[in-house]
């Protein structure tokens, strides 16, 4: 484990965070969401948990995404408020 | 109400990152779960007893059956249930079919999907069939499959992809699945044995007993493998179509 890769992972993890939850686009969050999963993926399998990071590649960031996209467009694109 | 919703996040931050310096370290050898008659057991015995070098499959598929069997269950039940709320059948909005061959995407991407289609499922069944020996099983192998036939239905068109992968084939496969796991935990009991305890199957699987368990969860990814194949696909072309499964994203 590597402590410098993990507080940039960490730092960028914050961020793709706070960036899907305040762009207002749903399309742009649910792509900001997998990048999110893909770091989640990157830090376990930086900490050896790789089975982990397989399930977390594949479901979190391949599947979910595209079904959160699919979901996507059959609402409006823009949230309210 | 912003004011309040911004103190309980405060206080439950504090809270929460107050109590994280009592977890035991990154790889604490002294930590419970380290130090656990359990995980020792596992950590020192998996190799020998079931002839699986990954021990996070033989947890998941051998010691933890029940556990892996219930969750195969809940992705079915999630499945049964997008399809439940969302499936319509009705031909009022549906599409003529001299459009149906418009869908999907561009040449371009149709080339490269075509091309690279092969390889995902070769290595999705890779992953399925060496789950007990590298990093992978059947959830994982069996998202990667469902995936290639989502990528087929976003380059070629839904409709491609169904003549695949159609709906009654979708819900044959996932319930297929859960047969297969439940019906080896069965078989099991026609052995003479508890349910899902593999080594009573040595006399019917070749090997001995470590190597029936080996096969055993071999056999019991399979299942779990084909009921998330067919539920992830279920799952996206009911939310891409909302329900019609007529004509994708």
């Amino acid at each position: 484990m590597i402590w410098q890769f993990d507080i940039i992972i960490l730092i960028f993890l914050v961020v793709t965070a706070v960036i899907a939850l305040r762009v207002k686009d749903l399309l742009g969050a649910s792509m900001v969401f997998g990048i999110y999963s893909f770091l989640i993926c990157l830090l376990w399998a930086e900490m050896g948990a790789v089975d982990v990071a397989f399930t977390e590649a594949a479901v979190g960031a391949g599947v979910s995404t595209v079904i959160m996209i699919a979901t996507v467009f059959s609402t409006t694109r823009r949230s309210k408020d | 109400m912003k004011f309040f919703g911004l103190l309980s996040v405060i206080i439950v931050g504090f809270l929460l990152l107050s109590a994280t310096k009592d977890f035991p370290n990154w790889g604490d050898e002294d930590s419970p779960a380290n130090s656990g008659p359990v995980s020792s057991f596992y950590i020192e015995k998996t190799e020998e007893k079931t002839k699986v070098p990954n021990m996070v499959t033989a947890v998941l598929a051998d010691y933890r059956g029940y556990d892996t069997m219930f969750e195969t269950v809940v992705i079915f039940i999630a499945g049964i249930g997008i399809i439940a709320v969302l499936r319509t059948y009705g031909s009022n909005e549906s599409i003529p079919k001299n459009q149906v061959g418009d869908e999907g995407a561009g040449l371009l991407a149709r080339m490269t999907c075509s091309l690279i289609l092969p390889f995902i499922q070769l290595f999705a069944l890779y992953v399925v069939a060496h789950g007990h020996h590298s990093p992978g099983g059947g959830f994982q192998g069996g998202v990667m499959l469902g995936a290639s036939y989502i990528l087929l239905a976003l380059a070629y068109g839904l409709a491609r992809a169904k003549s695949c992968f159609s709906e009654k084939r979708t819900l044959v496969f996932a319930a297929l699945g859960i047969f297969i796991y439940v019906g080896w935990g069965v078989l099991c009991l026609v052995m003479g044995s508890e349910f899902l305890n593999y080594s009573a199957l040595d006399s019917i699987l070749p090997g001995g007993v470590e190597m029936a368990r080996s096969h055993s969860m071999l056999a019991v990814e399979i299942g779990v493998a084909l009921t998330v194949t067919a539920i992830m696909f279920s799952m996206f072309s009911n939310l891409s179509t909302k329900g019609r499964l007529d004509k994708g994203l």
